[in-house]
C-alpha cells in the first residue's frame, strides 16, 4: 500500500480524507498530523459554542473514533514542521498542551520525540490563521483570537470577570465573535477599521443597514476604527487607543480581522509559496508527489476562505491522487454565501460592487424593514448580488450566478419572481441531469431524448413519451423551453387544444356539434364525431361534458363513467374503497354519528378519518358491502369521489363565535344542499367563513364566501390549497345568502361551459381573468345572466342522491366482486 | 421431442353478465382474469391485476381495444398485452361466446 500523509486535520484534511476512502478505500496507508488535540470538527459553528447554542463535542465532524474505524492514524496534537523531500519523511513534533495550535511559534513539549512519517504522497491543509492587525499591547491577558474550540473556553472565561468586551473586525467572524460576546453579559462594541460592516459581502448601504439593525440588538459598531494600542493599568486592559486620537473604554479585545493562510511547512520543504501554497488545477504543489487545500492554498493567484471551495479542491484531489479521474481539474470557484448573522438573514454572491461602468445595477429598497435587495447584470449575467433582509430569492439567482445563465428582460422578475409565473431559470442552462418534472421525476436529459430521438415536437408529446408535466405541470414552461432551444419553436400541436384527445374538436366546435346534431350518448359521439372509433380516454370526459348539456336527457352509459363514478364510492390502492357521507356544512347529530359508527363496527371498517372537507371517511370497504353500507348509513352520498361540487366547509359563525359577523353555517349548508353532485370539468371545493380570519380556509377555495362587517359577503374564486397554492381572485360583495348562491351559481355554470376538462377552477380563473369574469357574471356584458341561472337551475333540479341506487342497481353486477369459475373440460393436446 | 401444452377451456356463464362496455373479474382457480365486452360485440381476456401497482384491470374504462387502469391510468392493448409503459404487459387469453355464454383458453 502507498503511504499518504495528511499534514492538517481540520474541515479540509478530514475532507478529502473521505472523498479519498469513498473512491480507494485501500488504496492508502493513512497517517494525518493535527496540530489540535481533537478530531475534526466544524469550524464554522463555534460561534455557537461560544454563545452557547452548541457544546464543544456537537461540532465534531469527525470523532477520534471515526480515524479507528477507518484505519486512519491521527497523530493529535502533533505539528509538522518540514518535509524532507529526499528522504520522503514529514517531521514533526508534540506541540505543548498550553500552546496555540495555529500560531507561528506555538512552543513543543520538551523532551517529546520529533516523529518522522515516511510517504509516497502528501496533502497539505494546514488552514490559516488568524490576521492580527499591527498594533501594540496584543498578546498579553485579556487580548483573544476567535479560531479554536479553545479559543472559545478562553474567551468565555474571561468574559465572566468583563463588563466590556471590544471586537476588532466587522466581517463574518467578527459578528459571529460578537454575537457569541453579548451573550456573557458585557458591553460589546465591534471595531471596523473600514467605513462599514462585512466588505467582503456588502456594499456601503446594506452595510450601513445592517449597522442600523445591529446597534438596535445593542451592539455598539464603529467604523474606520484602526486600533493603535491596547493600554494596560495594573496589568489589566483599560482602554484602546485609535489612529485619530480617540479611546475607548474595555475589558478584554478579542481579534477577528480575517485569516491568512498558515504555508512556513510548506516554504520550510522548498515549495512555491506566494500568497499561500501555489497549486496547479489539479492540486499539485510544486513538488508532484506533494498536494494541497483549502485555505493555504493559493490557486490561480486566489485564496479563499469559505467552504465551498473547499469541498470542490477535496473532490478534484481525491480524484486525481486515487486515478479515478487524473485529469479532474478544479477551475477556481464563484464565490456566494447565504448566512445568518444576528437573526439577519443575507445573501451575497460575485461582485457586489459595480467596478464597469457599463455594469448595470439594479437596487430596490425598504429601509424602515432592513430591506436591501441588488443585483450588478454585467453582459446580461449575474455578476454580483446582494439580499439583505428577505433573500427568498437567493436560490435562484445564486444558480443563475453560478451557471452563467443569461437574466431576463425585466430585471424586477429576478428579485420579485415574473408575474406570469414562467420560471427565471432557462431550463437549457439545466445540467443535463438535473430533474425538470419532480412528480414524475424525469432529468433534462431524459426530455432532450424524447425531442430529439423520439420525435415529441410538442409539450403534450413529451409528456406521453416521458411522463413530464403529467403531475402537477409546474414544469411544462421548462418543457416548451427545452423544446424551443431543441427545436428553434414549440410544434403547435392541435391535438393540444382537443376537449378529449379521442375526438378532434375544441370544446367550443364539440358543443356545438353536440347541440346541433343532439348527441346524448357518449358512443353516439363517437359514432358521428370521431369516425366510430372508441378511445377510453375520451370517455369519462365526454360523458361528464353531456351530463351539463343534456342534465335530465342524457343517455348514461355506465361504461363511460370511471369506477369511482360507477360504484359511487373512491377506490383505494388495495382495490377497496372509501364511502364519505354528506354532512352538509360540517355540522352532524348524535344520531348520524351513531349510525357512523354502527356501520363502522358492522363491517369492520378498518379506518375511520376525519377528512380535511369536515367528513368522516371509512376506508377500506369491501365493493359488495357499498350497498349495505349506504342503506345501514341513511345519508346520502358526499360525492367525495367524482369531478363535481365536493363539499362546502365552514366555521362555526355567528351562533357560538366571539368573532362571527355572518352566519357561515346556515350558508353552507344553503350552498351544499343547492349544488351536491352538479358536476364540473374538475372538483370543486367551497368554503364559507364567517369574519376575515378565514378559520374556514375560504380564501383559499375554488369558490368561497367570507363574512365582513355591515353584514355583507365577499364571493371568491379560483382559490387552491392544494398542489397549487393560490388565494382566489375577489368576484364581488353582495348582501344576503340569496345572492350568494345566484353568484356563485352563474360562476359555477358558467365554469362548467367553458372549462377545459380536468381545468381546476384555480387554472381556468386565472386563464378567462377575474375582469373578464366580473363583467360576464356581474354586469352581464354578454347578457346571459339569466340562461347561466336557468341551466345552473336544471342541473340542480336533475341531481338524484346516487346511493339510491343500493336500492335498484343499474346492473345486476354492479356491486359484484370477482366471480368464481371453474374448469368445465380439461383437453390435453400433444402438439 | 415436442413440448406438451396443456390447455384448460372454462365457462364462464352468461354474457350478460358483464355490462356492455365494461370488464368483469372472474376467479379460475388461482388466476384472476378481467374479460371485457366492448360495444362493438367483441371480447377480449386479460390477467386482471396491473403488473404496475396491482390495479384491478377489470374496473378500467375500456374501448377501442384498450383498457385504462383505474389506479394510474396505466394503459394496455387488449389483442396482445402491450402496456404503455416499457417492460410493462399483461398476458392475454382467448376467449370467445359459445351459445350466449362466454368460454375463455387457458
Amino acid at each position: 500500500m502507498k503511504k499518504l500523509v495528511v499534514v492538517g486535520n481540520g474541515m479540509a484534511g478530514a475532507r478529502v480524507v473521505e472523498e479519498i476512502l469513498k473512491r480507494a478505500p485501500d488504496r492508502f496507508d493513512i497517517v494525518m498530523l493535527g496540530a489540535e488535540p481533537y478530531g475534526n470538527y466544524n469550524r464554522i459553528l463555534l460561534s455557537n459554542v461560544l454563545n452557547g447554542t452548541q457544546s464543544a463535542p456537537d461540532i465534531f465532524m469527525n470523532p477520534l473514533s471515526w480515524y479507528r474505524d477507518n484505519g486512519v492514524t491521527l497523530h493529535a496534537g502533533v505539528k509538522a514542521a518540514r518535509i524532507d523531500r529526499e528522504r520522503r519523511v514529514v517531521m514533526g513534533a508534540p506541540l505543548k498542551k498550553t500552546a496555540l495550535a495555529y500560531a507561528e511559534d506555538a512552543e513543543g513539549e520538551e523532551d517529546a520525540a520529533p516523529i518522522e512519517v515516511p510517504y509516497d504522497h502528501v496533502i497539505i491543509a494546514t488552514g490559516s490563521r488568524p490576521f492580527v492587525p499591527p498594533m501594540e499591547g496584543f498578546g498579553g491577558p485579556g487580548t483573544f483570537l476567535f479560531r479554536t474550540i479553545d479559543d472559545c473556553s478562553r474567551i468565555a472565561d474571561y468574559a465572566k470577570a468583563s463588563r466590556r468586551a471590544a471586537v476588532i473586525g466587522g466581517g463574518l467572524l467578527g459578528l459571529e465573535a460578537a454575537r457569541g460576546l453579548l451573550t456573557h453579559d458585557v458591553d460589546v462594541t465591534i471595531l471596523e477599521a473600514a467605513p462599514q460592516l462585512m466588505m467582503a459581502q456588502l456594499d456601503q448601504e446594506s452595510g450601513d443597514m445592517l449597522r442600523a439593525t445591529i446597534s438596535g440588538m445593542g451592539i455598539n459598531v464603529l467604523s474606520n476604527a484602526i486600533t493603535t494600542r491596547i493600554v494596560r493599568t495594573d496589568g489589566r486592559i483599560s482602554h484602546l487607543e485609535f489612529k485619530d486620537g480617540s479611546t475607548l473604554e474595555t475589558d478584554m479585545v478579542v481579534v477577528s480581522a480575517g485569516i491568512r493562510p498558515i504555508t512556513e511547512v510548506a516554504a520550510a520543504s522548498g515549495l512555491a509559496v506566494g500568497k499561500g501554497i501555489v497549486c496547479d488545477d489539479q492540486m499539485r504543489t510544486s513538488d508532484p508527489a506533494i498536494f494541497a487545500l483549502g485555505e493555504c492554498v493559493e490557486h490561480r493567484g486566489k485564496t479563499y476562505g469559505l467552504v465551498d471551495p473547499i469541498w470542490e479542491m477535496a473532490n478534484v484531489l481525491a480524484d486525481v491522487i486515487t486515478d479515478a479521474n487524473p485529469a479532474a481539474a478544479y477551475l477556481g470557484s464563484k464565490l456566494g454565501t447565504k448566512l445568518k448573522v444576528m437573526g439577519v438573514e443575507l445573501a451575497s454572491m460575485g461582485e457586489t460592487r459595480s467596478t464597469d461602468p457599463a455594469d448595470e445595477v439594479v437596487v430596490y429598497r425598504e429601509p424602515a424593514h432592513g430591506i436591501y435587495k441588488k443585483i450588478v447584470v454585467r453582459d446580461g449575467e449575474i455578476a454580483g448580488a446582494i439580499l439583505l433582509g428577505e433573500i427568498e430569492a437567493a436560490s435562484t439567482l445564486m444558480q443563475m450566478f453560478m451557471a452563467g445563465t443569461k437574466v431576463p428582460a425585466r430585471r424586477a422578475d429576478l428579485l420579485f419572481g415574473s408575474p406570469t409565473g414562467v420560471a427565471l431559470l432557462q431550463a437549457s442552462d439545466l445540467p443535463d441531469n438535473a430533474q425538470v418534472c419532480n412528480c414524475n421525476g424525469v432529468s433534462k436529459r431524459q426530455i432532450v431524448d424524447a425531442i430529439q430521438d423520439k420525435g415529441c415536437r410538442s409539450v403534450s408529446k413529451v409528456g406521453a413519451c416521458t411522463k413530464a408535466g403529467l403531475g402537477c405541470g409546474s414544469c411544462k414552461g421548462l418543457v416548451a423551453q427545452l423544446l424551443e432551444s431543441c427545436l428553434g419553436e414549440v410544434g403547435y400541436d392541435p391535438t393540444e387544444h382537443y376537449y378529449v384527445p379521442g375526438v378532434p374538436l375544441e370544446k367550443s366546435q364539440l358543443v356545438a356539434e353536440i347541440k346541433s346534431r343532439g348527441l346524448k350518448s357518449v358512443s353516439a359521439v363517437f359514432q358521428e364525431l370521431a369516425g366510430g372509433t372508441e378511445d377510453p380516454g375520451s370517455k369519462v370526459g365526454l360523458a361528464s361534458l353531456l351530463k351539463t348539456l343534456w342534465p335530465d336527457e342524457y343517455d348514461d352509459e355506465r361504461d363511460a363513467r370511471f369506477i369511482n363514478d360507477r360504484v359511487h364510492a373512491n377506490i383505494q390502492k388495495d382495490g377497496t374503497f372509501s364511502v364519505v357521507p354528506r354532512i352538509y356544512a360540517g355540522v352532524t347529530t348524535p344520531d348520524e354519528l351513531m349510525r357512523i359508527a354502527q356501520v363502522a363496527i358492522k363491517y369492520n371498517v378498518p379506518t375511520v378519518k376525519i377528512t380535511g372537507g369536515q367528513r368522516i371517511d371509512l376506508l377500506g370497504i369491501k365493493k359488495d358491502d357499498l350497498p349495505g353500507v349506504w342503506k345501514d348509513l341513511g345519508m346520502p352520498s358526499g360525492h367525495a369521489y367524482t369531478k363535481s361540487f365536493r363539499t362546502c366547509k365552514s366555521c362555526v359563525g355567528t351562533d357560538f363565535c366571539r368573532y362571527g359577523v355572518g352566519d357561515s353555517i346556515a350558508l353552507a349548508q344553503k350552498i351544499e344542499r343547492r349544488f351536491q353532485g352538479v358536476e364540473s370539468p374538475h372538483k370543486m371545493k367551497l368554503a364559507t367563513a364567517g369574519c376575515p380570519r378565514n378559520c374556514s380556509e375560504a380564501y383559499v377555495k375554488d369558490l368561497g364566501a367570507v363574512a365582513i362587517e355591515g353584514g355583507q359577503w365577499e364571493i371568491y374564486l379560483g382559490g387552491a390549497a392544494g398542489g397549487s397554492v393560490r388565494k382566489g381572485d375577489l368576484l364581488c360583495t353582495v348582501a344576503t345568502h340569496e345572492d350568494v348562491l345566484k353568484y356563485m351559481g352563474r360562476f359555477i355554470q358558467y365554469y362548467r361551459e367553458h372549462g377545459r376538462y380536468l381545468e381546476r377552477t384555480y387554472h381556468f380563473v386565472e386563464r378567462v381573468g377575474i375582469d373578464n369574469l366580473r363583467k360576464i357574471l356581474i354586469e352581464d356584458s354578454l347578457g346571459i345572466g339569466d340562461r347561466l341561472d336557468a341551466d345552473i337551475q336544471k342541473a340542480v333540479d336533475a341531481y338524484r342522491d346516487p346511493w339510491q341506487e343500493a336500492e335498484v342497481p343499474i346492473h345486476h353486477a354492479q356491486f359484484n366482486e370477482a366471480e368464481l369459475a371453474y374448469a368445465l373440460e380439461v383437453a390435453e393436446n400433444n402438439g | 421431442m415436442a413440448d406438451v401444452i396443456a390447455t384448460s377451456t372454462v365457462n364462464l356463464g352468461s354474457l350478460t353478465r358483464i355490462p356492455e362496455g365494461q370488464g368483469r373479474c372472474y376467479v379460475v382457480g388461482a388466476e384472476e382474469i378481467a374479460v371485457f365486452r366492448q360495444r362493438d360485440g367483441r371480447l377480449f381476456a386479460t390477467q386482471n391485476r396491473c403488473p404496475h401497482r396491482n390495479g384491478p384491470l377489470s374496473e378500467g374504462v375500456m374501448g377501442g381495444g384498450k383498457v385504462i387502469c383505474p389506479l394510474h391510468s396505466r394503459r394496455f392493448d387488449l389483442k396482445d398485452g402491450a402496456g404503455s409503459e416499457v417492460g410493462e404487459c399483461v398476458r392475454v387469453y382467448a376467449v370467445k361466446i359459445v351459445d350466449g355464454e362466454i368460454v375463455i383458453s387457458l
